[in-house]
């Protein structure tokens, strides 16, 4: 055997034992991660990095990025998707919207709703399944309606009449001027499959935070439960 | 497997340390986005290549997704990919890095005869052409490919940021026609990844075991041209230059 066999064959060896050590190293902190005890059904490490994801995005967040809006003539109606807390025992007549704010608790009408300034816009709305629709909607300004009761908290908590649904917004992300409590799609009164009589848009998150048929607005400085975060998803959900 | 007896061979260091590690973390790191982003994609799994009403691929069929128990992930898939997306541009960036502060791009980046060269590699490798590939470390095919693998990466990260905050990058979504579109062009790099992948491994199966030992241990073994069986080159006598001089209007024009 030549020393260049001796050689080759000695730093074959070498490397291939380094890069098999590599390997099942690397193996090893993927079984690690995966079996880590989940957090609201994430691996543990694994929140912590989505937490690590919101702390940039929400230093990155300003008023100042608005979404893209378009030419009405280019929107229409979103499919019908999510029936969480939807159910049937609803009456849009005898509804009225629960205002929640520290140390105090009210109650309003639509009317009270479409008091504040009307705002419309044709944004996009980006389901976090991966499709999205130009849809054209009309409300007020979840900010103007936080500015009129004075009040102003971390935290923003939505949820149905039956509390079926639920959902979590930073105070950056509520008070976002494209973040409406709408009232109108499309040109007309929103129909129940779409959340009658008020629901939230966001072009600011996937479609999971725009809640439908809003029974409650709590205004809190702890984080607010949020559905789909219990199961798997980032709390945060930020576009 | 040794050397045969009689002749000379040495070793050739072929690949830095560094882009072996870069390489080979790479691979892993980037089959976790492709898995991820499909665990992703299953959500909404719209694309498909066709005509009209006419379907001849839908990306993906179901016996796809149960090969892989792909279905019903779509949260554990974007928690994934959240996570991977950091290893895998910090990777890319400390190879682009590397590969300019060394000098090791003056191998990868193709130039202007690379286009040539590679057509003429397509159809040595092919068995349409008898011409052999230059014997340097990097043919002109391979520059394109190398070259253009790291420029899909740099789109796989642009597209993606795109997607993953269109609202706040509502520029860039805008600059890549869209966020449909952004997502297209996301899914059609990945779809490239894949065919890259397929070639590369066809490549290297065809290129034999002293080039892939070479990138794991950085060396090859190179049979070596004795200079005995070398015919010595006569001693080229170059007689004194004539001093040149040129006319001034000339001169002017170079």
């Amino acid at each position: 055997m030549s020393d260049i066999d001796r050689e080759i064959r000695r730093r074959t060896r070498r490397s291939f034992l380094i890069g098999g050590a590599a390997a099942l190293a690397g193996a090893g902190g993927w079984q690690w991660l995966r079996t880590r005890p989940q957090e609201d059904e994430v691996p543990w490490p694994v929140r912590r990095v989505l937490r690590a994801n919101e702390k940039i995005a929400r230093a990155y967040f300003s008023d100042g990025h608005l979404a893209a809006t378009f030419d009405p003539a280019k929107a229409g109606m979103p499919r019908r998707n999510g029936m969480e807390g939807l159910g049937d025992d609803f009456d849009a007549a005898q509804w009225k919207l629960s205002l929640v704010t520290p140390g105090r608790e009210q109650s309003l009408t639509l009317d009270d709703i479409q008091a504040l300034p009307r705002v419309e816009m044709t944004t996009e709305l980006r389901c976090i399944e991966g499709w999205s629709q130009v849809v054209h909607w009309a409300g007020a300004r979840l900010r103007d309606f936080a500015a009129k009761h004075r009040v102003k908290t971390d935290y923003v908590g939505l949820e149905t009449p039956d509390s079926g649904y639920y959902v979590g917004l930073d105070r950056d992300s509520a008070l976002h001027p494209q973040t409406l409590l709408c009232y109108e799609m499309q040109g007309a009164p929103l129909t129940p499959a779409h959340g009658a009589p008020l629901r939230l848009v966001t072009p600011v998150k996937y479609g999971i935070k725009s809640i439908k048929r809003i029974g409650a607005i709590k205004f809190q400085d702890s984080r607010p439960a949020d559905y789909w975060a219990e199961q798997g998803y980032d709390y945060y959900a930020g576009l | 497997m040794s050397t045969p007896i009689g002749q000379m061979y040495r070793l050739e260091k072929k690949h830095p340390l560094a882009i072996r590690w870069f390489h080979w973390i790479n691979f892993p790191l980037l089959g976790l986005m492709i898995w991820s982003g499909l665990l992703i994609y299953w959500a909404n799994d719209v694309y498909r290549l066709g005509i009209g009403g006419l379907t001849l691929f839908h990306f993906f069929p179901g016996w796809f997704y149960n090969l892989f128990t792909l279905d019903g992930r779509l949260a554990e898939g974007m928690a994934w990919h959240f996570l991977f997306m950091w290893l895998f541009v910090l990777n890319g960036i400390a190879y682009v890095t590397y590969t300019l502060i060394s000098g090791e791009w003056r191998y990868l980046v193709p130039n202007r005869r690379s286009f040539r060269e590679a057509i003429q590699v397509t159809l040595y490798d092919l068995h349409l052409s008898k011409s052999a590939p230059p014997p340097r470390k990097f043919n002109g095919a391979q520059q394109i490919a190398y070259t253009a693998i790291v420029l899909m990466g740099a789109g796989s990260l642009v597209t993606g940021l795109a997607i993953y905050k269109p609202t706040q990058l509502a520029w860039l979504v805008w600059l890549l026609g869209g966020y449909p579109m952004a997502r297209i062009w996301h899914f059609c790099l990945t779809i490239g990844y894949a065919m890259f992948f397929v070639v590369h491994i066809a490549q290297v199966i065809r290129a034999g075991w002293n080039n892939f030992r070479s990138m794991v241990t950085g060396f090859e073994v190179i049979a070596v041209v004795e200079a005995s069986v070398v015919p010595a080159e006569e001693p080229v006598v170059i007689p004194a230059a004539e001093p040149i001089v040129a006319p001034a209007e000339e001169a002017s024009d170079e």
